[in-house]
């Protein structure tokens, strides 16, 4: 069983000058729109409940302002909410006060920002260490972890740059690389990497999922591509004018998806490169496996297909590292599942 | 149709006594007050006192030898350091040397009690919308009040001497430092702001990690403004008592006097430029992150 480090529940976000009188209007079935145009107050997000399983990626999707931007800022209260509750390992985050909350933010949560946020007056290395100053921590300590860091994201030899000598890429490594730093728990990651251009984001959402391999953080990812949400996303959540629509694995976010909005939001999914073995199997059921192909419970359809094509096998046995079977996909299941 | 034609004017007797009323009530102010206000003001006019004679007293060589090493340690600028020993080596050679001396330590003190003054102010304002609202209209007037108007209530608090010149300089001089910070304040990026709340950054850490640094290029420009504005007002101040090169040229007003007034006031010029120059390179070389890419 795994454990919730995050819990968010009924989380409303109203903004206006009277966004309590908005939460009624909304409570008693006003729409986004109505409360816009009638009452001029934004609906941001709504009635939003949402587990983070320890240790896993949690993505949350949409496109922009869905609210997903807004929604990661009550994680560590950049931004009040209107009301519900958030929930970071069974304390209730709404209660803390100025100390307290301060506390939370320097020891467990640590954030990545989409532009950056670098600072621009400050070396790499001190910023870093900016988390670390931040929590008193003498200047020698605090490089030293922070050079640790600069290696592991590949920025060795750039210590004493300031930011703006550095490309995107390079300054996310930096936004990155000051987020580890802080040795917290969570890590928000606010479209940290949608600035980037293609090549660099892949580098980028390799490098995290190498890092996540060995550190097993708890990460909320904000994304509105829906490529890297299948990617590193071990849950995807999809949200849609500050509502929730879906949150679940990502094959079943492309094999069920429960809305018409997310229907078509994984329309023109190439399945084949974001769908892995594991996603699709069935179980095995002493079903005829001797005519069987085998491949990898992690490896991609895409992988195994040009096998597929050339034996034409009635089943794929798939197996873990261990070469254990633990199920198989008829090939009518794959034709369905690519057909779609 | 008499009201059209005559403005409603207040009683001669009654706006006699009006006005008589405000003078005595700020005369009795300032005999209760004034001694206690001038008591204030004696570390500063110490200081002041202090510095002049300081400037006065070295001898010159040791003096134009500091100015070109503040010039050249503040902007490793070496037409600068050269130009600063060529002006005052020309200032000396004409008869100005003593004047300019307590115009530099006038202008020092000035600028001194204005930094410690506006660059608080400034960011108390760039943290309350309230505050910026209360104190805006006041620095416009203090900016747009003929200076003589308020030469007025200090010369009866204070009578004629330094204090009372230095204060008329610093109402002068204050109001482009605190704008400036205010607004330098203001304008830091959100975002970097953003992240170091997210790192959990006390009101402390923000101000003085982020937003002072990030506003140094415009609180330098106020620096700078400042700078130039105290220089402006050398020849009021020594209508009440400040000596420096404003005598000269006070005296060549009412004398008509051409070149001294010219020799003077370009000497008052090329005080102007020396410390803008200097005060504008310092501020830029220290934010050295500002370079162009060079990777």
């Amino acid at each position: 069983m795994s454990v919730v480090k995050i819990k968010i529940e009924s989380l409303y976000k109203i903004f206006g000058t009277n966004p309590k009188m908005g939460l009624e209007h909304i409570k008693n079935g006003v729409g986004k729109d109505e409360l816009l145009s009638k009452y001029s107050h934004v609906l941001g997000l709504q009635d939003i409940n949402l587990n983070v399983q320890e240790k896993s990626i949690q993505v949350i999707m949409g496109l922009s302002g869905s609210g997903k931007s807004t929604l990661i800022r009550h994680i560590n209260r950049l931004i009040e909410p209107t009301a519900g509750k958030i929930t970071v390992e069974d304390q209730d985050v709404m209660a803390y006060n100025k100390n307290a909350l301060r506390n939370f933010r320097r020891q467990k949560t640590a954030m990545v920002f989409q532009r950056f946020a670098l600072m621009p007056h400050m070396t790499v290395i001190k910023n870093v260490s900016l988390g670390l100053d931040m929590q008193g921590f003498k200047p020698e300590e605090a490089k030293e972890k922070a050079s640790k860091w600069i290696e592991k994201v590949g920025l060795n030899g750039y210590e004493e740059k300031y930011p703006q000598h550095l490309s995107g890429g390079m300054q996310q490594r930096v936004g990155l690389a000051r987020a580890l730093t802080n040795d917290a728990d969570i890590l928000l990651m606010d479209e940290a990497f949608s600035a980037l251009d293609p090549l660099i984001r892949k580098d980028m959402q390799d490098i995290l999922l190498g890092l996540q391999s060995e550190l097993h953080k708890t990460v909320v990812f904000i994304t509105h591509d829906l490529d890297e949400a299948l990617k590193i996303g071990d849950r995807i959540a999809i949200l849609k004018d500050g509502k929730m629509d879906q949150d679940d694995l990502p094959a079943d976010i492309l094999l069920n998806p429960k809305t018409d909005y997310v229907k078509k939001f994984v329309e023109d999914v190439n399945r084949s490169r974001v769908l892995k073995a594991k996603h699709i199997m069935q179980k095995l059921n002493g079903k005829d496996i001797s005519k069987a192909i085998k491949v990898n419970e992690n490896d991609f359809i895409e992988k195994f297909i040009d096998r597929v094509v050339e034996e034409k096998p009635e089943m794929i046995v798939v197996q873990d590292k261990q070469n254990k079977n633990v199920g198989c996909i008829s090939s009518k299941r794959l034709s369905e599942i690519l057909k779609k | 149709m008499d009201f059209f034609d005559q403005f409603p004017v207040m009683e001669q007797q009654e706006l006699r006594d009006f006005k008589k009323g405000i003078d005595l009530a700020f005369r009795t102010f300032a005999r209760t007050y004034g001694d206690a206000i001038e008591s204030f003001f004696e570390p500063l006019l110490f200081f002041l006192v202090w510095l002049e004679k300081l400037l006065t007293n070295s001898p010159w060589p040791m003096i134009i030898l500091v100015l070109a090493g503040l010039a050249w340690i503040a902007s490793r600028s070496i037409l600068l350091v050269i130009g600063t020993i060529i002006s005052f080596l020309m200032i000396g050679y004409f008869g100005m040397w003593k004047d300019t001396m307590s115009t530099v330590a006038i202008i020092t003190v000035a600028t001194l009690v204005c930094l410690a003054a506006g660059i608080p102010m400034g960011i108390l304002m760039a943290r309350s919308n309230r505050i910026q609202a209360a104190l805006l209209p006041v620095l416009d007037m203090m900016q747009t009040i003929p200076s003589f108007v308020y030469l007025i209530p200090i010369l009866m608090l204070l009578g004629i001497g330094k204090v009372p010149g230095l204060i008329a300089v610093c109402i002068y001089a204050i109001p482009p430092i605190i704008r400036l910070t205010n607004l330098g304040i203001r304008e830091v990026d959100k975002e970097a702001l953003e992240a170091v709340d997210s790192f959990g950054a006390t009101t402390w850490q923000r101000l003085t990690k982020v937003q002072i640094p990030l506003a140094l290029p415009t609180i330098f420009a106020g620096v700078n403004q400042t700078i130039m504005m105290a220089l402006a007002m050398v020849v009021i101040a020594s209508m009440i008592g400040v000596r420096g090169l404003g005598v000269p040229i006070l005296r060549a007003i009412s004398n008509q006097y051409l070149a001294l007034g010219l020799m003077n006031g370009l000497a008052i010029v090329a005080l102007a430029i020396i410390f803008d120059r200097i005060s504008q390179h310092y501020g830029k070389r220290i934010q050295k992150h500002r370079e162009g890419r060079n990777l």
